[in-house]
């Protein structure tokens, strides 16, 4: 299985190097054109703001918002989250897909960065180490939104609409490969239901 | 001398619902746990790929956000001008650090003088993002780095070769970069210093064993640092280019040669037309494998910085040396 991972900026290789793991073969997405036989796509962490315009000035937004309506899995981390958001409070290019509201570096600074401990729905086997650096929080879901999970005070890092997956965290920069094994499995499931409809 | 104590309330921001303890670690509210190697090398991951740039405004500020900056270097002067007014070059005001803390959502960084750790906790109570403990100001001790394990905040710093990166590791470290000759916009030391920690890293990954040990001592290097480095492949923290960048070129330049990402200083708010230059070279990291791209952007933007020819520069206005 191809899955993109977009290399605008940030630690898009660690994401590489997870799915590589779990035999998957990473391709890195700059311009519209990498988009072309994907089965998944990953939005790494790094600087939303860096994303947005970059995304603009090479046509890669309306590109991506395609990909993702398409029906194929996409998984923003902490700043792809913000980049999938509807609303991230602030005017800044979005893809504006997923009916959740963002807050931005919602537990200021680099000092009050954190990990912790995650339960984290539908993933077995126990705990997942949550890692959170200048992490945005989902203040609030709309009604298609499933919440993930939450932190003890209520918190909501991770969500899922449909094929969309966010974090507020950092799965990549953990040795836990669950949640990428998880979306890989998402991404078979929409491979094979692709292949069955070769002419759509 | 041993006895100093550097680590003072070991609070980041006021509010912080948390004390660093050892290490600069501890434990917060609901199972915390903060300034960990894990989260203060983990913030540089998240830069990589990007342009950090130095400001002296909030008007600057936002320029380079607006250009797609990773993240700013917030100072009173860039090095092109603390080059030409001489003097003692010291940690910046701290309101102007604020006010640039305040203009932008991108992380910001600030220097502080090698070993002036009083500067650095200075620095970490204003909640800075990172601290570059940097050659470029008149280093406050001859001797000895800032022990950065204990702050909860992160610190990037200046090498040369690899035994200089991997002593700065080893004294906390979480991101390096070239040293370069900073303020003069001739590329040709960050060339030099990437190029020697890149080649002593393939160099070393092709030794037995038992001649890591001997190849530690020769470049002054924790042997558990060098071990883990020859394992990896590559520096356990992140590597960006610094000092002298100052065209789209120079950063395909830096990512070619293999760093993470690039440092521009005095280059782009010394140049002709700052916005533009900064907007090109932000693509031109993104996209340096990529020539059409790098040269389409490379395209009419205006007069680059005068600069100072680095071979021609008498020794004792060379920077790079500061630090060992």
């Amino acid at each position: 299985m191809k899955i993109g991972v977009l290399a605008l900026q940030g630690d898009f290789i660690e994401h590489e190097q997870m799915l590589a793991r779990l035999g998957a073969e990473p391709s890195e997405v700059r311009l519209p054109r990498d988009l072309e036989g994907l089965d998944g796509l990953i939005m790494p962490g790094g600087e939303s703001t860096t994303f947005g315009k970059l995304a603009k000035r090479f046509g890669l937004v309306e590109p991506l918002r395609a990909f993702a309506q398409s029906g194929r899995p996409t998984w923003g981390t902490c700043a792809g989250l913000i980049f999938l958001a509807r609303d991230v409070g602030r005017d800044q290019v979005t893809l504006g897909l997923m009916d959740v509201k963002v807050k931005r570096n919602a537990f200021g600074r680099q000092i009050d960065s954190f990990t912790c401990d995650l339960n984290i729905a539908g993933l077995p086997d126990g705990p997942f180490p949550g890692v959170f650096i200048r992490a945005p929080i989902i203040e609030s879901v709309g009604k298609s939104v499933r919440v993930l999970c939450a932190l003890d005070d209520g918190t909501i890092v991770a969500a899922r609409q449909d094929n969309l997956l966010a974090t507020s965290f950092h799965p990549e920069l953990t040795d836990d490969l669950r949640m990428h094994a998880l979306f890989l499995r998402a991404c078979g499931r929409a491979h094979e239901q692709g292949s069955l409809t070769p002419d759509s | 001398m041993s006895d100093i104590k550097q680590n003072g309330a070991g609070n980041g921001t006021a509010d912080a619902a948390h004390s660093a303890g050892i290490n600069g670690q501890g434990m917060g509210a609901h199972g915390r746990r903060v300034g960990t190697d894990e989260l203060k090398r983990g913030l540089a991951q998240m830069l990589k790929g990007g342009v950090i740039m130095d400001v002296v405004t909030p008007e600057h500020a936002a320029i380079a956000e607006e250009a797609g900056a990773c993240s700013v270097m917030a100072l009173e002067r860039v090095p092109a001008d603390i080059r030409k007014q001489g003097g003692v070059a010291r940690m910046s005001d701290p309101a102007l650090i604020l006010s640039i803390m305040e203009t932008v959502t991108i992380p910001v960084m600030a220097k502080c003088r090698i070993g002036h750790f009083a500067e650095a906790r200075i620095l970490e109570a204003i909640g800075i993002d990172y601290i570059d403990e940097s050659e470029v100001l008149t280093p406050a001790d001859e001797e000895h780095h800032v022990d950065k394990r204990d702050f909860a905040v992160p610190f990037v710093c200046g090498a040369r070769n690899l035994g200089e990166a991997l002593r700065r590791i080893s004294e906390g470290a979480a991101m390096i970069r070239s040293k370069g000759e900073a303020g003069t916009g001739d590329v040709v030391e960050a060339v030099r210093h990437a190029r020697a920690i890149l080649g002593d890293i393939r160099r070393l990954k092709s030794m037995r064993r038992d001649e890591m040990f001997a190849y530690a001592k020769e470049i002054q290097a924790p042997y558990a640092l060098v071990e883990e480095t020859a394992d990896l492949g590559r520096l356990p923290v992140v590597l960006f280019a610094a000092g002298g960048i100052a065209t789209p070129a120079d950063a395909a330049l830096m990512m070619q040669i293999g760093v993470d990402g690039v440092f521009v200083g005095s280059g782009i708010f010394k140049s002709g037309n700052p916005a533009v230059r900064a907007k090109a070279i932000v693509e031109a990291t993104t996209h340096f494998n990529d020539w059409k791209i790098v040269a389409e952007v490379s395209k009419n933007l205006g007069e680059p910085m005068v600069g100072i020819n680095v071979s021609a520069m008498p020794d004792v206005e060379r920077i790079a040396g500061r630090g060992w």
